[in-house]
């Protein structure tokens, strides 16, 4: 009987333990049942490379999208990624440890704002400074790049830091005693041996700026059309299809999910990169 | 030409300082900004009357509620199955394959933004299970995205406990089964609870997944069939359809306040977890 009860939980158990990779295929497959037959049914050329989005008109061309989203989440990366590391770095080897168990807990507590907060402020105070100062309507590439390169920062800082305080302290030492000052010892061998976890908060960074809708929504303008320039507006992939899918029936609505494939394909490929670096140096050690 | 490493050294110590100093004042600046613009118009009558008008007068008590009811659906949803997930993974089975691959999927369902949560969650729950915009489609559509916080945290909490508890069980002619119920879970508690705060924050300050599922209605949900709107999609109408700035600060300001508490909460029940498992 007793025994019986062991059998029950265990099985029970082992069904449970599939929830999170089953929540995943389901998510998959749908997005996918969606989207991929209207890729086919419109032709992937005329999808991904064509640049007229009218839905109305039967025109489904992603492409100023595609562009859009690669601007924003590489300049959400230029801003955030420096200063993440760079701040990682400082936290870890520059500052006397109890102001570091201040600091990166509450850098940490930030991640929570939600990223709705972010991109008012974004239309508040970032957008108008951009307008005055640069020209262009503000809302625009610089704008959403700031936004997110500030939104993903906590990102960044946190791993890269994980990363930094797993570099055992015999090789800092190491280095010092062979008379490098303590900059050098950073950037010769600390850096270098937690090279893979700060690659992987860079990336896994990357992700977060890629799929982040509603502060985007906000900041960026949302005009279809391809960027010349940092202040021009755009519209990225998640803009499209929050945008739209309040009213999106029929072909429209299966273009949106298309949109879903493309960005969950991207997305997963950027995850699998990131989690294979830092399952590499797991092996390493 | 070299530049001792002194000067390099000096330098490096600036330029890294600034920038650490730049992120802490900015991200500090987003809070202050935002409580300064909306703490005045906090008020008893803000918090607990209905909006009018859309949200240009009046208060954002349904919303409260919506931002209270929403994410508990999800935690009741997504505990037991991450708990369970996490007892699983390190209580009956060794390293395989087959834990690899729950691993992996664990860690990519956590890296799926959330607006393709959003999409799921119409599709599946509102469209084709005919639920509708409501309580439970968003529920179950957040529950799906907590779940990797509360597995990870569960699982770290359950590592933590020393083994020699489950062997003192074990050897009382405990089952396994008994064990993890009467001493494992319990001393893993804190961890689960900070998983499950963390997963409540996400879900509070969440937008993407929530309005395409629970979708945006400003009443009172009556069942979990009726649509809400939570703070944070009442607040992004606000901002979006310029509604009221004024309004949108004050809803901005509740909304931090109550995310900030709850990821406080986490992080102090981690440390106090952590603290006493290091004694």
């Amino acid at each position: 009987m007793n025994l019986n009860g062991e059998k029950i939980a265990k099985y029970a158990l082992m069904t449970v333990a599939f929830s999170a990779v089953a929540s995943l295929l389901l998510i998959a497959v749908f997005i996918f049942k969606e989207g991929l037959p209207f890729m086919f049914k419109v032709g992937l050329r005329d999808f991904l490379f064509a640049s007229d989005w009218d839905p109305m008109a039967g025109k489904y061309g992603i492409y100023p999208m595609i562009v859009a989203s690669l601007w924003v989440t590489l300049g959400a990366m230029l801003i955030g990624a420096p200063l993440g590391v760079a701040g990682a770095i400082f936290l870890n080897e520059f500052v006397p440890k109890p102001v570091m168990r201040v600091v990166k807990p509450t850098i940490e507590l930030l991640a929570g704002i939600p990223s709705v907060v972010f991109g008012f402020l974004g239309v508040m105070v970032l957008a108008p400074w951009i307008r005055a100062t640069m020209g262009g309507p503000g809302l625009s590439v610089l704008a959403a790049s700031v936004i997110l390169g500030i939104m993903v920062l906590p990102t960044v800082i946190s791993i890269s830091t994980d990363a930094i305080g797993a570099v055992p302290n015999s090789y800092r030492e190491g280095a010092l005693a062979l008379g490098a000052t303590r900059w050098q010892s950073v950037y010769m061998v600390t850096i270098k041996a937690a090279r893979s976890g700060i690659i992987a908060s860079i990336i896994l960074a990357m992700g977060r700026a890629l799929g982040e809708t509603m502060a985007v929504i906000m900041v960026a303008g949302n005009t279809v059309k391809i960027p010349h320039s940092v202040t021009d507006p755009v519209r990225t992939l998640t803009a499209n299809i929050a945008l739209e899918m309040a009213n999106a029936t029929g072909m429209a609505r299966e273009a949106l999910f298309a949109t879903g494939v493309v960005l969950f394909v991207v997305i997963m490929i950027l995850n699998g990169i990131a989690l294979s670096t830092i399952k590499g140096r797991v092996r390493r050690k | 030409m070299r530049i001792p490493p002194k000067y390099t050294q000096a330098l490096a110590v600036t330029v890294l300082g600034a920038a650490t100093v730049f992120t802490v004042v900015v991200l500090v600046f987003i809070i202050v900004f935002v409580l300064s613009k909306g703490l005045p118009g906090i008020n008893w009558e803000f918090l607990f009357s209905a909006p009018k008008d859309m949200g240009r007068a009046g208060g954002i008590f349904p919303t409260l509620v919506g931002t209270v009811l929403l994410p508990l659906m999800a935690i009741a949803i997504a505990l037991p199955l991450g708990v369970g997930t996490a007892v699983y993974l390190t209580e009956y089975t060794r390293e395989t394959r087959l834990t690899q691959v729950l691993r992996f999927g664990t860690d990519c369902l956590a890296g799926i933004p959330s607006i393709l949560f959003g999409l799921f969650g119409f599709i599946f729950f509102v469209v084709m299970l005919k639920m509708g915009w409501c309580l439970l489609s968003g529920g179950l559509t957040l529950a799906i995205m907590v779940l990797p916080t509360i597995i990870r945290t569960s699982e770290e909490a359950i590592r933590a406990v020393p083994n020699s508890y489950r062997e003192v069980s074990f050897s009382l002619g405990a089952t396994r089964w008994e064990t993890v119920l009467k001493v494992v879970l319990p001393n893993a508690l804190p961890g689960i609870v900070t998983g499950v705060m963390l997963g409540i924050g996400r879900s509070i300050g969440e937008t993407a997944a929530v309005i395409f599922t629970a979708g945006s209605a400003l009443r009172m949900p009556a069942s979990a069939f009726d649509s809400v709107r939570t703070m944070s999609v009442h607040f992004y109408i606000l901002a979006r359809e310029g509604i009221s700035n004024e309004k949108a600060y004050a809803t901005a300001a509740v909304l931090i306040i109550s995310v900030l508490l709850v990821n406080l909460a986490a992080y102090s029940t981690m440390h106090r977890f952590i603290a006493r498992r290091s004694r």
